[in-house]
């Protein structure tokens, strides 16, 4: 069933207190969304390196990256952020074949509950070496 | 009733090509990630790797593939969500041509980046 809803002024985050689940993973969906793109162009920046002459520069420049803590705690949160997207991503797909409509609310607090799983399983794997 | 939500209005080239690009990205981006840090650790990575991996036809392809269409997605989404803010007339076209210049100068780079690590060509 075709259902129109007034949303009224959308990007009003005054209005937060109210929002409902669908409205929070709306906002995390874009939010994430927003770090994946700008991911995507920092990350061909970096690779880019590969197109020096020396081949060192592309392998010292990513290890010289790897060898810092902050970016490998960076990368569990950038993880963080594709797992969700990704998740809720399916969920929206679902949502958009009109399958488990009723229980969208639920199914975006299982995105979130997943992710954070996901995330702190991932931990020991990214601080390998630097931290542990 | 559940509330529907999203920047797309439903049934458009875009609102499809966003679900079509999307199918293979959720793959994709898992492969990506589970590869590049949980089979080879992203600390260890070094250009002979790299190039060994990127010298297959399939592999190559793949990631080329995948930056193709996250470029897409990417950029799609993020013009959605101006149009979504309220974005119109003049603004709405500058964004939209300058977003098109971005993707387009992204793919040609990545698609640089990828050919310098591979020896297929």
């Amino acid at each position: 069933m075709s259902h129109s809803y007034d949303r009224g002024f959308i990007e009003d985050f005054g209005r937060w207190r109210e929002f409902s689940a669908g409205m929070w993973a709306w906002i995390f969906h874009k939010f994430t969304g927003w770090v994946l793109i700008g991911y995507l162009f920092t990350h061909i920046a970096v690779l880019s390196t590969a197109t020096a002459s020396d081949p060192a520069v592309y392998t010292d420049t990513l290890q010289g990256l790897e060898a810092l803590v902050i970016v490998r705690f960076l990368e569990v949160g950038l993880l963080a952020v594709a797992v969700f997207h990704i998740l809720n991503g399916v969920r929206l797909l679902f949502v958009d074949l009109g399958v488990g409509l009723e229980a969208q609310d639920r199914s975006f607090y299982a995105s979130l509950v997943l992710t954070g799983a996901i995330t702190v399983a991932s931990v020991p794997t990214f601080v390998g070496g630097v931290l542990a | 009733m559940a509330e529907h939500y999203s920047s797309f209005q439903r049934g458009g080239t875009r609102w499809l090509l966003q679900r079509v690009t999307a199918v293979f990205l959720i793959g994709v981006l898992a492969f990506h990630f589970f590869l590049l840090h949980f089979v080879n650790h992203a600390s260890e990575i070094t250009f002979a790797g790299t190039a060994v991996r990127m010298s297959q036809v399939g592999y190559f392809a793949t990631m080329w593939l995948f930056l193709v269409t996250a470029t897409f997605h990417g950029v799609n989404g993020v013009y959605n969500a101006l149009i979504n803010q309220g974005l119109e007339g003049t603004r709405k076209n500058a964004v939209k041509w300058l977003l098109v210049l971005a993707s387009l100068l992204l793919v040609a780079q990545g698609t640089r980046v990828a050919i310098a690590m591979t020896n297929l060509v």
